[in-house]
């Protein structure tokens, strides 16, 4: 294995470095900048059982170090998405995928997980139960521990891939969320969805956001990001991938330390799309200045 | 699509408002009117996105309005500053449906990318027809520069104190033109579609996060299915486009 390899959930990563869903869409776009076959695996679009036009415009305000969104779930629905996206994407990437799930039941969770399951192209089941831009659903199931877990239980039923339950931040206790969702048999939780924000337009003093509140990510929540990373890493025995405002090499140093085993990078790839690329390369030589000579010997050093 | 260094090699004030930025660097991925570049400003997470205004050889020319800190910011840069750009975004016109006599409309920050394409349809053998719309005549800019490219120019302005008075859409009646494609602020646009004859493009501006089809914040409805501003767009046929409201 080399310096930056990682295993997560027995599946082993040339690094631990992951676009996160929603800032990478289906991966073709990046394959234009670079040869996205770097990374790590990234984790697509979040995709739900039919077809999604999301919120209304405008989905994007800007912030202080960051970035409000409000897209809403847009996909083109779990068929198309294995008839189109996956062979698409088979073209530029030819290592196992994060299938990023959404829902708004039970019921839909696990139909499309069951879907996804046949894909030889997805490694990993990442659901979302925290996006916190739809309404009677996503983050409504990521709020509550019994509900989590209920997500939890009722996904693991159709799959025998990895199921990596994705947290919200926008809760009182995260680590109550990550416990019920370990005791239901999820096999890793990621953390954090976006933190609930808004912004006002002076001119017309009406929200900025056609939804009204958003999702803010970006370097502003990478601290609040890693709090959450580190206190749930130290209470559950599944591994952790930590998001959050990771933009550099040192953010994914510093995520590990905090008990993360692989990392995503959200809104930094939206604004610099070789980033994740860059932070790839840059890794060894920041290693090196902290005396890392691997990457997985660092997980949760600081606990 | 490309990320490149570009240097400021000219940043003049065109009116009060309207600041005409030439940068030099790599306009390789740059290939049709109607594009645009997305520009990464220091202390701003989110890029800016203008559209091109022309391309010589290195040097691209972007013509943008100061409405916030990030273009006030824009403003403010001395020649030679090094900029972050990401270039040849969006579709850009399809310049193979003007026939021989087309009609190019636009409205005050949407003339900017109608000159570049003045220029290639000229070049092409087409007799263009300008028509450029601006609040009132201190806000006017670029009338000399596209008469020099061999455009008929009609100017109007709101107020009325130069040209016809009114909209953009004042100045149609009785034009005979082969098809048309305009630029400016969504009002304008939905005139346009309703007063203009024929077949034509519209460009649309919408607010962005990413600028290159990855984070689906400029989506819009279409006759033909769900697009990306930034991506399918900037640029929609007319017979394609589904109006909100």
């Amino acid at each position: 294995m080399g310096r930056l390899n990682v295993t997560l959930c027995g599946i082993e990563l040339d690094n631990p470095v992951i676009p996160a869903s929603g800032t990478f869409g289906y991966g073709h776009e990046f394959a234009e900048f670079y040869d996205i076959n770097v990374l790590g695996s990234f984790s697509c679009k979040g995709t739900t059982l039919a077809p999604r036009f999301g919120n209304e415009t405008p989905r994007i305000a800007e912030a202080p170090a960051g970035m409000i969104n409000a897209v809403g779930l847009q996909n083109p629905g779990v068929d198309a998405v294995i008839a189109e996206e996956l062979p698409r994407l088979a073209q530029c990437f030819h290592k196992p995928i994060l299938a990023n799930v959404s829902g708004f039941s039970m019921e839909e969770y696990a139909a499309v997980c069951q879907k996804l399951d046949s894909q030889p192209q997805v490694g990993w089941l990442e659901v979302n139960i925290s996006c916190p831009n739809v309404h009677g659903g996503g983050m409504s199931f990521g709020t509550d521990p019994a509900q989590a877990a209920a997500v939890t239980r009722a996904v693991k039923a159709v799959t025998a891939k990895p199921v990596i339950m994705k947290l919200s931040p926008n809760v009182t206790d995260i680590v109550a969320v990550a416990k019920a969702c370990e005791e239901a048999g999820a096999d890793a939780i990621s953390l954090i969805n976006t933190l609930m924000a808004m912004r006002i337009d002076l001119k017309t003093r009406r929200p900025v956001l056609a939804n009204t509140t958003g999702g803010l990510s970006g370097p502003a929540v990478f601290p609040v990001a890693l709090r959450m990373v580190w206190q749930v890493a130290r209470s559950i025995s599944i591994p952790v991938v930590g998001l959050g405002g990771v933009s550099s090499a040192e953010d994914v140093i510093e995520m590990m330390l905090a008990g993360a085993t692989a990392v995503e990078i959200g809104a930094a790839n939206l604004v610099d799309p070789c980033i994740c690329k860059r932070i790839i390369e840059e890794l060894p030589e920041v290693m090196d200045r902290y005396g890392i000579d691997n990457l997985r010997d660092i997980i949760g050093g600081a606990n | 699509m490309k990320q490149s260094y570009f240097t400021v090699v000219e940043n003049t004030p065109l009116t009060d408002t309207v600041v005409r930025m030439r940068l030099r660097g790599d306009t390789s991925a740059i290939t049709r009117p109607g594009q645009f570049v997305n520009i990464r400003l220091e202390g701003r997470f989110l890029r800016r996105p203008i559209s091109v205004c022309d391309v010589e050889g290195d040097v691209l020319t972007l013509i943008y309005k100061v409405v916030g800190g990030g273009t006030e910011q824009m403003r403010q840069m001395p020649v030679g500053t090094q900029l972050d750009l990401l270039t040849g975004l969006g579709n850009g016109y399809d310049l193979t449906e003007a026939g021989p006599n087309p009609l190019v409309i636009g409205g005050g920050v949407g003339v900017p990318p109608m000159y570049w394409l003045t220029k290639q349809l000229v070049a092409a053998g087409c007799k263009v027809t300008a028509v450029l719309g601006f609040n009132n005549g201190s806000e006017i800019f670029y009338v000399d520069e596209f008469r020099a490219l061999g455009a008929e120019v009609i100017v109007a302005t709101v107020d009325g104190s130069v040209g016809v008075k009114g909209f953009v859409t004042n100045a149609l009646a009785g034009l005979d033109y082969s098809y048309f494609y305009t630029c400016g602020p969504e009002p304008m646009l939905k005139a346009v579609y309703r007063a203009a004859e024929g077949e034509g493009q519209l460009s649309f501006e919408k607010r962005m996060g990413c600028g290159f089809g990855a984070c689906m914040g400029c989506s819009c409805r279409t006759i033909t299915g769900n697009k990306r501003i930034c991506k399918e767009g900037p640029v929609l046929r007319k017979e394609e486009i589904q109006w909100d409201d």
